[in-house]
């Protein structure tokens, strides 16, 4: 193998974002759901960074892109558990399929 | 093969071997820990491309906040011990399926692409330069999304307080055989 550079960091970022892809599409439980999003999220990071530091180091908006994605997903992450927990106490379930009350 | 080569594959099996584990594991507690793994991987990925600001964060906030948050939240709505139900057949055979083929043609189109890197000089992404850049007013500088970002943290923080909050428990809130069924389930 060749030296690792920009193209072996995007294979991995790559696979990681259809993993999550993957997790998303298969699981109905709304936390694991969650948690793919996550991983989703964490690849597109990693596509961030490394355009930032391969191809424009002179700049570090990739730096600034990543910061806040990150703080979005913090907020994401506490506004969808804040939503779980509560149908949670409605439901008593946490599965995607079973939260139809808006569906018709 | 020199050492960084050996360290960067290491930390690609950490985090694809974690977010695979993640994302397929049939007890959700174990899949939290999974998904630790792999954060805490893509955190050290950080440090092997000399972003230490960034790798810093991500371990703050990722691997100390938001995966902490959702082992309470399991914690409060599962009995942890439990397992999931396997997932529907047809649906994850055809997920499979267009995952590994949109991965396939991403992949083919990475590896086609010649990228050329820019031959300005370069700036160190160190904190000094992030922090001067993010509160500059002038041109280039990131003062407005900065302080939108925070009062967009702000309302979701409240907000999510206000959404879980404990509510009287009024009759109206849901039928009673509904309730029952979701029991059942």
């Amino acid at each position: 193998m060749n030296e690792i550079g920009l193209t072996h960091i995007l294979f991995v970022s790559t696979i990681l974002f259809f993993i999550g892809v993957y997790g998303f599409l298969t699981r109905r439980n709304m936390i694991s759901m969650l948690m793919s999003i996550e991983l989703i999220l964490n690849s597109v990071n990693i596509n961030f960074v490394a355009f930032n530091k391969y191809l424009y180091a002179d700049k570090l908006d990739g730096t600034f892109f990543t910061i806040f994605i990150i703080t979005i997903a913090a907020a994401e992450a506490s506004v969808a558990i804040a939503i779980i927990i509560h149908l949670y106490r409605n439901l008593k379930s946490v599965d995607i399929d079973d939260a139809d009350m808006m569906k018709f | 093969m020199n050492s960084s080569t050996v360290i960067f594959y290491i930390l690609a099996a950490l985090i694809l071997g974690g977010g695979i584990m993640a994302v397929t594991a049939r007890k959700i507690f174990r899949s939290a820990i999974y998904l630790l793994f792999s954060l805490i991987g893509i955190a050290a990925l950080y440090f092997w491309m000399n972003i230490e600001f960034i790798a810093a964060v991500q371990i703050v906030v990722y691997v100390g906040g938001i995966v902490v948050l959702i082992i309470f939240s399991i914690f409060l709505t599962h009995d942890s011990g439990g397992e999931m139900p396997e997932p529907n057949l047809t649906r994850a055979l055809f997920a499979a399926f267009a995952t590994c083929f949109a991965c396939a043609l991403t992949i083919l189109y990475i590896s086609k692409q010649a990228f050329i890197a820019t031959q300005n000089v370069t700036i160190e992404p160190n904190v000094k330069n992030i922090g001067r850049q993010m509160l500059s007013t002038t041109d280039h500088g990131f003062m407005l999304p900065f302080e939108v970002v925070s009062m967009l943290l702000l309302a979701a923080l409240v907000g999510s307080i206000v959404i879980a909050l404990k509510t009287k428990p009024s009759p109206s809130n849901l039928p009673e055989g509904d309730a029952l069924e979701a029991e059942k389930k």
